[in-house]
């Protein structure tokens, strides 16, 4: 159900303006007619209305709800360590870290320095590089989630499950929302993935390549950040 | 290369409607036909939500009674026609969920605002089409499910909980009575789905807001109608994941066995419930409802704000006072009331020691709005009024707001929540604020906008007759819940003819339940007044209240792209009512003349 | 029209008023020490809500009923005054602050100041759809508790450990008795979900929380039979969570605590058939 919110709007990132209703969307808009930038008030400018900021602004307001929803989840998560652990008859136990994850915290890390490779490739006009690297960041981007698969085995195998102890819940509540959410980062991937193979990768893919690094980064760093809250915290 | 922009001078893009019924007019990407598809949605929620206050009513005022019809349309949850304590209960639920999640959020943001938002920036539509017809259509399925919630338990109408689903009550399943099960898993999915739909939303409408304005359209030239949904866009933005976050720990407690809110050494029904983990907090549950709870408040009522300032303005054919200042508090308002959420749980058991703080905020925030209040009357002081159904409307809601909003002075202190806290009197004061003044924003937006959304007027006289007959009955409603709270009537009671120290307020009860009968009566000169305007109306003139904002520029019912392809540009802030020297007492955004003696902004 | 209006807008505020003062509705008689204090800042705050709601009500009103339209005149061009507002904003700033504080006494002196000591314990456990009282018993010790002892069945509704000496001797019962001016600290708890001693004469409320203990403290200081309600949602009958409170003088009190369970109980019901109800 999480990933609705990302997913939706990546889609839509990568479908442009969806209606094509916008004065915007073809280039129209601010630049168009008797335009004069004395009618703009201070520290706006015709450039800000063109498509690229709209799904800028757009990501980056999914990012701060996404941000608040694992907000919430964090504090109901220290509160309910400091209850499990000062009540009378403790019942928070620690997991063990799962091995599994060591490893695919590298494999998000590593992803993320190369869709910024990518990235950067492809402003620079550099399609066969751009290529590549995109399709080693998706493939990582599987690898990671499979990775996350193994590591809930590895619990299971244990016999830890979602409700054996408050720790196990609120691992897999929070694993799980993480990965959903990077299920919609990667369904875009493919999307632009598929672009780039067949080498349709205009000014509008390019800001959808833009704002999906945006998005992939922030969940690169919400992944170290419950990393550390899960077992360093 | 097809994608690359092309910037074109001088040339008109005007946008073909699609011509497909269904396109046209079910999955619609235009958002003035969203807004309607959101104003219908919550018509029919409004009418659903009233129905269930009705059996209320009727309990509360004759308890017990057998009510004929009640037993053929509920054979089991009502036996032989009686409202039991069970579907007492759960119409108490289920009129608070629909009430604020599909009336008073839905209409004056997915309504009003997607209709009018774009079009008072001067932008063609939403800057995310799909996205918005992906936000009404989960608004819908929400709706469906918690309409489903209604039928699912036998014995009662839906969940027992309140709107609030206070754990552990809600996360124990089945055990804990009827009423729980089915009914809550339906009603906490509805509500995850709710808040998806409203993060779509408010992503879009922020969006919008700041990209998507015209050429001229500076920040301090906006309408404060737009003020007012951008601020409750950033508050939805910012509370419904927490309330996502309640709802999806909850579900799991429900159906996965997790205990997130549920506490170690639950005895329930004559068992003790030792299986698994169970070292949760109930308290949690509330902090997370009520951090997500305030701010929906203000969500429910900034929009009626901005729209009464607005209309103010139009009617009283002069400037909003102090617009800035009216602008930089509905900021205060929205910023404040992340601040505020304990002062719902007084008396949880939490530190009390944050009760004190929670208390300072609260009071603080009677600040704005006492500014809000000053500027209305400011509005219309020295002004010539002339007196419309939707400026009565707005009038109406100066004085609920004041009647409403005054009450927290009392229920803001902790100490003297004491008494108060779960009687009538905080019922009462919700129901004026954000229940009863949030509606007249909404009769407001309707009878002010119906002209342009269906190119026809509504009937004055009716409109009036619906006024006047409101304005009585919810007043007659609602200040006595205070006294009966003052008497000490807990709420959530299917009855207080059992505890005798509540003999004096027994009689209320019936004169409150026959005030509720004539308002809810009124509410069907309404419908009517709204579906026979629809076919029969006066045509509506372009700008039949010579108002100044974008809206009003185009014509009624606008055209499917706004604007018909030329940008407009915006030359005056939005209320230049009654300028000196210029021809007529308004002047319109994108009138291009100066006027000498308009001041400067 | 708006001459209508202005009237109606006079009679809801002398309605509201009228509703307010007839002396019809009021808060039951306080009977604790610190209920003088809360119905005293209830009166404070009333007299700024009233002068409040009265001022800002009839200057709509007036507004309504002066500033109608005539003809073709103009209303009187201004965007605001920034002294006035900043007059308005500071007073009422001042005001509710001023409030804000002075409320807080009362809260400190019942919540965060521990309860004298001496103080008479009883503990207070909320079930669907009753209340039990713990008292200690002759011992003056309040035995010890587990939700695993707790049989219904068996009577044991707050689960009193069989194995505590300490407990034997402890009462439990659905009715609340306590002595008269003198001190009493009370811890509230839940055995299944949330529920909320209400004792409206006290001006006592207080969320009965599954997993918590909350402490509080109170002097009754009038004897006789009140009500106790149920003031959170707790299921079904919740309506009908009631019970009564007994209020005795110090005398009859010291003799209570002195008797087996049986005699207590006995005594009790012989008080609760002798009190009218307040």
């Amino acid at each position: 159900m999480e990933t609705t919110i990302t997913t939706d709007l990546k889609i839509k990132t990568g479908m442009g303006a969806g209606g094509g209703k916008n004065f915007g969307d073809d280039g129209g808009g601010p630049q168009g007619a008797d335009s004069n930038s004395s009618d703009w008030p201070p520290g706006y400018s015709p450039e800000d209305a063109i498509e690229p900021t709209k799904y800028r602004i757009a990501v980056w307001l999914g990012l701060t709800s996404i941000a608040m929803l694992f907000i919430a989840l964090t504090s109901a998560y220290i509160l309910r360590q400091y209850n499990g652990m000062t009540a009378a008859k403790p019942d928070w136990q620690p997991l063990h870290l799962p091995s599994a994850l060591w490893i695919t915290t590298a494999i998000i890390l590593l992803s993320s320095l190369s869709f910024e490779i990518a990235r950067r490739a492809l402003k620079q006009n550099r399609y066969e590089k751009f290529k590549t690297w995109i399709s080693l960041t998706t493939a990582l981007g599987f690898l990671f989630l499979a990775g996350q698969v193994l590591a809930w085995r590895q619990l299971a195998s244990q016999g830890i499950y979602l409700r054996s102890n408050p720790h196990s819940s609120f691992f897999y509540v929070l694993t799980g929302l993480h990965a959903l959410h990077l299920l919609g980062g990667i369904v875009v991937l493919s999307y632009v993935l598929i672009s780039a193979w067949r080498l349709r990768i205009g000014l509008r893919k390019r800001t959808t390549v833009e704002v999906t690094s945006l998005y992939w980064h922030f969940m690169d760093g919400l992944w170290v950040y419950l990393f550390v809250l899960l077992f360093f915290f | 290369m097809a994608e690359v922009m092309h910037p074109t001078h001088g040339e008109v893009h005007h946008h073909e409607p699609p011509t497909g019924w269904l396109r046209k007019y079910v999955f619609s990407l235009d958002h003035k036909v969203i807004g309607i598809q959101y104003f219908f949605l919550a018509l029919f929620s409004v009418f659903v939500g009233m129905a269930l206050s009705l059996l209320m009513r009727l309990q509360l005022a004759n308890p017990g009674q057998k009510i004929a019809f009640l037993a053929t349309l509920f054979p089991q949850a009502a036996k032989d026609g009686v409202v039991t304590p069970e579907m007492y209960l759960s119409l108490v639920t289920m009129h608070g969920t629909i009430m604020v999640f599909f009336v008073l959020t839905t209409a004056p943001q997915g309504g009003f605002g997607n209709y009018f938002l774009p079009i008072q920036i001067g932008a063609a539509d939403m800057a995310f089409p799909l996205l918005n017809m992906l936000s009404f259509w989960t608004t819908f399925v929400a709706l469906a499910f918690m309409i489903a919630a209604l039928f699912c338990n036998a014995t009662t109408l839906g969940p027992i909980g309140g709107w609030t689903g206070y754990a552990p009550l809600s996360a124990l399943g089945n055990i804990a009575g009827p009423g729980q099960g089915i009914g809550v898993v339906l009603w906490v999915s509805s509500i995850g789905l709710f808040c998806i739909a409203s993060l779509l939303g408010a992503l879009n409408f922020i969006t919008t807001m700041l990209n998507l304005r015209t050429k001229g359209m500076s920040l301090m030239r906006l309408p404060l109608t737009c003020w007012a949904w951008f601020t409750t866009a950033v508050l939805s933005l910012l509370s419904f994941p927490v309330l996502m976050a309640a709802g999806v720990l909850l579900l799991l407690d429900q159906l996965a066995g997790t205990s997130f809110f549920i506490p170690t050494g639950e005895y329930v029904s004559g068992k003790l419930l030792d299986t698994g983990q169970q070292g949760g907090s109930p308290i949690l549950w509330q902090h997370l409802f009520w951090f997500f709870g305030h701010p929906e408040v203000y969500i429910a009522i900034l929009p009626g704000m901005g729209l009464t300032s607005h209309v103010l303005s139009t009617f009283a054919r002069k400037p909003v006072f102090g617009y800035k200042a009216m602008v930089y508090a509905i900021f205060a308002i929205g910023l404040l009331g992340f601040f505020v959420w304990g002062h719902h749980m007084f008396m949880s058991g939490m530190d009390p020691r944050t009760a004190i703080a929670f208390s300072l905020i609260t009071l603080t925030i009677g600040v704005p709005s006492a500014i809000k209040t000053f500027n209305w009357l400011g509005t219309i002081w020295n002004s010539r009024m002339r007196f419309t159904t939707p400026m009565l409307f707005s009038l109406g809601f100066v004085s609920l707001f004041v009647s409403g909003g005054i009450t927290g002075l009392f229920l803001g202190q902790s100490t003297i929540d004491i008494p108060l806290h779960d009687t009538y009197f905080p019922v009462g004061h919700f129901h004026l604020i954000m229940g009863v003044a949030a509606i007249f924003g909404i009769f407001t937006g309707t009878y002010f906008w119906f002209p342009k959304m269906f190119g026809r007027l509504m009937h004055e006289g009716l409109g009036k007759l619906h006024f006047f007959l409101t304005f009585i009955g919810v007043n007659a409603i609602f200040i006595p819940f205070h006294v009966m709270g003052m008497v000490g009537a807990p709420r959530r009671y299917s009855t207080h003819g059992d505890l005798q120290y509540l003999s004096s307020v027994m009689p209320l009860h019936k004169f409150v339940t026959y005030m509720a009968i004539i308002t809810m009566a009124a509410q069907f000169i309404f419908l009517f007044n709204l579906f026979w305007s629809m076919a029969k109306g006066k045509k509506a003139a372009d700008n039949p209240w010579e108002a100044t904002t974008l809206e009003w520029d185009i014509p009624s019912p606008p055209p499917f792209d706004n604007f018909g392809g030329v940008e407009p540009v915006v030359h005056h802030g939005p209320y230049e009512f009654s300028v000196p020297g210029a021809p007529n007492d308004f002047v319109m955004q994108t009138d291009p003349m100066v006027v000498e003696g308009q001041e400067a902004e | 029209m708006g001459k209508i209006l202005a009237l109606l807008i006079v009679l809801i505020v002398v309605g509201s008023v009228w509703s307010f003062v007839s002396g019809h509705w009021w808060f039951p008689v306080g009977i604790s020490e610190h209920a003088g204090a809360i119905d005293a800042q209830f009166k404070r705050t009333a007299v700024v809500v009233a002068v409040a709601f009265i001022a800002s009500q009839l200057a709509l009103a007036y507004a309504v009923f002066k500033y109608g339209s005539k003809g073709s005149e103009r209303a009187i061009y201004s965007h605001g005054n920034n002294k006035l507002e900043a007059i308005w904003t500071g007073i009422t700033a001042v005001i509710f602050i001023i409030l804000a504080f002075l409320g807080q006494v009362v809260w400190y002196n019942l919540h965060i100041r521990d309860a004298a000591p001496g103080a008479v314990q009883v503990d207070v456990v909320g079930q669907q759809f009753q209340w039990n009282f713990h008292y200690p018993g002759k011992d003056g010790i309040m035995g010890s508790t587990d939700a695993k002892y707790i049989n219904d069945a068996a009577l044991n509704y707050v689960g009193l450990n069989p194995d505590d000496e300490t407990s034997k001797d402890d009462i439990q019962m659905s009715i609340l008795v306590i002595p008269e001016k003198r001190p009493v600290a009370i811890k509230i708890r839940s055995k299944d979900v949330i529920h909320d001693l209400f004792i409206p004469a006290l001006r006592i409320k207080q969320d009965a929380v599954p997993g918590m203990n909350v402490a509080m403290h109170f002097t009754a200081t009038k004897t006789g039979k009140y009500e106790i309600a149920c003031a959170e949602l707790c299921g079904s009958l919740h309506y009908n969570m009631k019970t009564f409170m007994l209020v005795v003088s110090q005398d009859e009190y010291d003799q209570l605590s002195a008797m087996s369970e049986d005699k207590f109980k006995e005594r009790i019901n012989q008080l609760m058939a002798a009190e009218p109800l307040q």
